[in-house]
């Protein structure tokens, strides 16, 4: 696509990236194709051509954002449907993060967004500040309908029963069983460490048993994805960066095989670390090799032997949901699907697998009503293949489709530990009960 | 852009304040855009040479809405450019800086399957591959196949008379509509057709079908759905000549084989289909031709056969026959990328769609060739060989002053060529901006003249799509038309709504 940046924009240099990605797109409209909000809204600006558009109109002249271009970016749920199908290799991730920055310092939200994102900002990426949210959010809900709208998304996902701290979640080193096979680090999470603790407590368990040392560094926490989402790049940076000097610490040490992500959506984010360092002299070469080492733990368990660890299990039918940053953003399509079978699942594919369930990192506190519209749609396709769970790999989708279902929905992990002889996941009792009677 | 699209009517810019607010009445306000800001999104198609923001973008979301804008804007005198997807190569949706842009998005769904009769009923704005999703679980397709179609809509197929790859074998989008709802300038709903094959008196879904937006807005489209064939494979052939390469298509078509699509690429996009992702073509060849069988496993197996005789005995230098699916869709993944691929090293592409006589293929290459090198550009070829449409894709750099230019006047002389070899201006990617003044080189005043009497009758003042397709659109008064308002109705026998 032709671009028209003034000459002197194009000295800063994620302008000039702007730019390039900009002329890669040919407007060729295949990438509306998969858009969620494209498919719901059926508006051009709505869709990731339109955007791209808006985008361009935008920085071309480095015009501070303006309310219509800030309302159709903030629809947009990041998912990468659209890298996913765009033939032409146009790098919409980059682009509308460096479209995000731009909107995070020239425009400015009327203020009770302003003030609901700094809340947010606050909260969810600091698992004890959150954890106190939730069990306000639990408290308050009898009130809710006197508390302002916006905050219904938040009530909605608000879990009603909330775990406690868990042991597996301060910085420690967690031997292997047996002879240790690969040391790694585990990215805790951080709203994952209040909303579900169980998800961390299987990995652990899982992957101890098949021979690895997991390292909870000291020091590590958010990955930044929230904050980087929203546009706020320093304060993302500023997180990225701790997590980067933690791991550094450890890879320098101990030494490390790969950090492992059982968040496909901060999975994203930390094998972006190198691109967003790029040009900080002081943390590119870690940033880089941070990156190179993050892996989605589905990743990690096909290079280990899961195999001469199952134990026998109810073959219960598992429809494998794919969160966006995983088959999106880190490009895992198929390989959860491969270890569950081999595992001794029944795996069914989702109907419309490649849409959103409109998750989306806070997308379905911010942008409720799209993010239910989206979960609705997912949840009908599940229904169609009639599954006893769903699995899936963010915790953000199990919480998003959870409020959706009475199907119960587990992490991959928590299958995999069980089918390896853990304890089975929460919501399957009752399942694998009158399996048991019936088989 | 050296194209001239008709003068902006001053009246109409002047009254747009009351043309939004009206507007607003009709659908709901935020399905009105005007800021001028917001229109960009929507000021060209997927050719992006031509650039124009609309006075207004409307996006209806029932058939009432859209014949409530219709009747307004013959009320007003305003114009109307319907829009699906905005994947058009020709500009047949390029707005109009006084007309409304009607953009059919909102119209996504599917409103009945009915396998008994082999057909469905869409919106508009269904795209092409949603069909097949939609049937495929009973084994059923729609066979038109454009390379657009996981994006391109089912309503600018019909407007544009859509083919692709599958068509040799399964017709073009004419000859699998069955039904098409419309809404005429004015507001008349109108239904043609229905679910049978074949309707009493003029077959006005064929007139329809191709019209590019200029006789009416397609609302519902009823089309044929297909069993899937049982089983199909890929031939994969190459060849150091491109003579070799199209007299091995004729001799296919001559000994009564029909495959399910039969395709060619010159050597340029072979190098750019190879760059863009390895997909094991044949690196020396002048050409390539992928021929694929569908049918029964044994009819599939002999025609194969048959299809790898005929490419020896025409020279081909290399022959291979896939043996499984993952091999057949892999021969087809570089000619479904050749957009792309060539977009890579373009930047920028223009795509061309003429068809030309096969057996006058190798001539027309060579002189093609040539005018590359009077241009100054590269082009790269590929071709439905099947039925003689060719798709040159001439790169040029829009970044580059005076290249775009270049791009232009290549694209005409290669159109020129196809004319003058005794083929046409356009396979089916239809006319629009694109080839609109190149339409003298095919037809007379008299053709053109016959063409614009239809137009007239389905909309007297040239109020709906005008700037597309003919090259001056005159007054249907001077072609002996009274002007209809809405006293008159054409075409009285048509059940109306
Ligand atoms: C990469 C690429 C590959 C392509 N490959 C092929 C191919 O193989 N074969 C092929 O035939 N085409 C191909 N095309 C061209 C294009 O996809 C087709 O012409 C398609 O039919 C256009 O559909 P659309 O919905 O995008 O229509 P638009 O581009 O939005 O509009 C096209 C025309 O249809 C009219 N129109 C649209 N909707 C309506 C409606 N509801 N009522 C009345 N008029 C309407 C518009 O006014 C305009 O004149 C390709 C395009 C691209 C970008
Ligand atoms: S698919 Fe890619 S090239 Fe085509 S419009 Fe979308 S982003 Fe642009
Ligand atoms: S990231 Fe998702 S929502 Fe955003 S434009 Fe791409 S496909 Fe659409």
């Amino acid at each position: 696509m032709q671009t028209n940046f003034l000459p002197h924009l194009l000295a800063d240099p994620d302008v000039a990236l702007a730019e390039k990605i900009l002329r890669k797109c040919v407007h060729c409209g295949f990438c509306t194709a998969t858009c969620p909000t494209f498919l719901e809204l059926g508006d051009e600006r709505d869709s990731p051509r339109g955007r791209i558009y808006l985008i361009k109109e935008m920085l071309e002249t480095g015009r501070p954002a303006d309310a219509e271009t800030v309302t159709h970016l903030d629809r947009c749920l990041t998912c990468l449907a659209c890298m996913t199908t765009c033939p032409s290799g146009v790098d919409y991730m980059h682009l509308v993060d460096h479209a995000r920055a731009h909107v995070a310092k020239t425009y400015e939200r009327p203020l009770a967004d302003r003030l609901f994102r700094r809340m947010l900002r606050l909260v969810i990426p600091n698992p004890s500040i959150f954890r106190l949210a939730l069990i306000g959010a639990n408290l308050a809900r009898p009130f809710a309908r006197w508390l302002p709208a916006k905050f219904a998304g938040l009530f909605a996902l608000a879990p009603k029963r909330l775990p406690p701290p868990s042991w597996v979640d301060a910085a420690q080193t967690i031997p292997a069983k047996g002879a240790r096979r690969r040391r790694v680090a585990l990215l805790s999470g951080c709203a994952q460490t209040a909303l579900d603790t169980a998800i961390n407590e299987a990995t652990v368990r899982l992957l101890t048993r098949l021979g690895v040392e997991v390292v909870v560094a000291e020091g590590m926490g958010c990955c930044g994805a929230l904050e980087h989402h929203m546009g706020e790049t320093d304060a993302a940076h500023a997180r990225a960066a701790k997590n980067i000097r933690a791991w550094t610490r450890e890879i320098d040490g101990g030494g490390l095989d790969a950090i492992v992500v059982n968040t496909s959506g901060c999975g994203t984010t930390v094998k972006d670390y190198g691109h967003m360092f790029r040009n900080d002299a002081r943390l590119a070469e870690d940033a880089a090799r941070v990156s190179g080492l993050a892996r989605d733990v589905s990743e990690l368990l096909a290079d280990l032997d899961l195999a001469a660890a199952l134990v026998a299990r109810p073959r219960l039918r598992v429809a494998y949901h794919s969160a966006c940053s995983m088959q999106h953003g880190q490009k895992i399509t198929t390989l959860p699907m491969e270890l569950l079978a081999k595992a001794g699942f029944e795996v069914v594919p989702i109907p419309e697998s490649h849409v959103c369930c409109g998750s989306a990192g806070t997308y379905n506190i911010l942008q409720p009503d799209l993010a239910t519209r989206l979960r609705d749609r997912k949840v009908a396709n599940i229904a169609t293949v009639a599954p006893d769970v769903i699995a899936a790999g963010n915790v953000g989708c199990m919480v998003q489709i959870g409020t959706g279902t009475p199907t119960p929905i587990v992490h991959t992990v928590e299958l995999l530990d069980w089918a390896t002889g853990g304890p089975i996941p929460d919501g399957l009792e009752a399942l694998t009960a009158s399996e048991n009677a019936s088989a | 852009m050296s194209l001239t699209m008709p003068a902006p009517e001053p009246e109409i810019l002047a009254a747009r304040d009351d043309l939004i607010a009206r507007l607003r009445e009709i659908v709901k306000p935020a399905n009105v855009v005007h800021l001028d800001r917001e229109l960009a999104p929507w000021e060209c198609d997927a050719l992006t040479m031509y650039r124009q923001k609309p006075l207004v973008v409307v996006l209806p979301e029932t058939v009432a809405e859209v014949a409530a804008v219709m009747r307004l804007a013959a009320e007003l005198n305003v114009k109307v450019v319907p829009r699906g997807a905005g994947t058009s190569l020709s500009g047949g949706s390029l707005p109009l800086a006084d007309g409304i842009l009607l953009a059919m998005g909102k119209f996504n769904r599917i409103l009945e399957v009915d396998f008994e009769n082999r057909v469905a009923r869409v919106q508009p704005g269904v795209t092409n591959l949603a069909i097949t999703n939609a049937v495929a679980h009973r084994g059923f397709y729609y066979a038109p196949d454009p390379s657009s179609q996981i994006a391109c809509s089912i309503g600018g197929n019909v407007a544009e008379n859509a083919g692709g790859v599958h068509c040799l074998k399964y017709g073009l989008t004419t000859n699998n509509v069955l039904g098409v709802e419309m809404v005429l300038i004015g507001g008349e709903v109108v239904r043609l057709g229905g679910k049978h094959l074949d309707s009493e008196g003029y077959d006005l879904i064929g007139l329809v079908t191709g019209s590019e937006g200029l006789l009416g807005v397609i609302t519902e489209v009823t089309v044929r759905i297909l069993q899937k064939p049982e089983t199909a494979r890929g031939v994969l052939l190459g060849f150091d000549d491109v003579k070799a390469g199209a007299d091995c298509v004729a001799a296919i078509i001559a000994a009564g084989i029909i495959p399910g699509g039969m395709e060619m690429m010159d050597k340029a996009a072979i190098a750019a289909a190879e760059a863009f992702r390895p997909c094991g073509y044949p690196s020396d060849a002048e050409g390539l031709v992928i021929v694929e069988l569908d049918g029964t496993a044994a009819e599939v197996d002999h025609l194969v056969g048959e299809v790898a005789k005929i490419a020896e005995a025409n020279g081909a230098t290399s022959v291979r026959v896939s043996t499984s699916e993952a091999e057949r869709l892999g021969f087809w993944f570089g000619r479904k990328n050749a957009f792309p691929a060539v977009g890579a090293i373009g930047p920028d592409y223009l795509c061309m769609d003429g068809t030309i006589p096969r057996g006058r293929l190798a001539d027309v290459l060579t002189r093609m060739d040539e005018l590359a090198a009077k241009h100054g550009l590269r082009v790269a070829n590929v071709f439905h060989a099947g039925d003689g449409n060719l798709h040159p894709l001439i790169l040029y750099d829009a970044a580059i002053p005076g290249d775009t230019e270049k791009a232009e006047a290549f694209g005409a002389d290669i159109l020129r060529l196809c004319v003058e070899v005794g083929g046409v201006l356009t396979g089916e990617h239809g006319v629009g901006v694109e080839k609109r003044d190149l339409m003298g080189e095919m037809f007379d005043e008299v053709d053109l003249g016959q063409q614009e009497r239809v137009k007239c009758a389905f909309d007297a003042n040239g109020r709906l799509n005008p700037g597309k397709v003919f090259p001056t659109l005159h007054r249907c008064a001077e072609m002996g038309f009274m002007h209809v308002r809405s006293g008159d109705l054409p075409f009285p026998e048509i059940p109306r709504f």
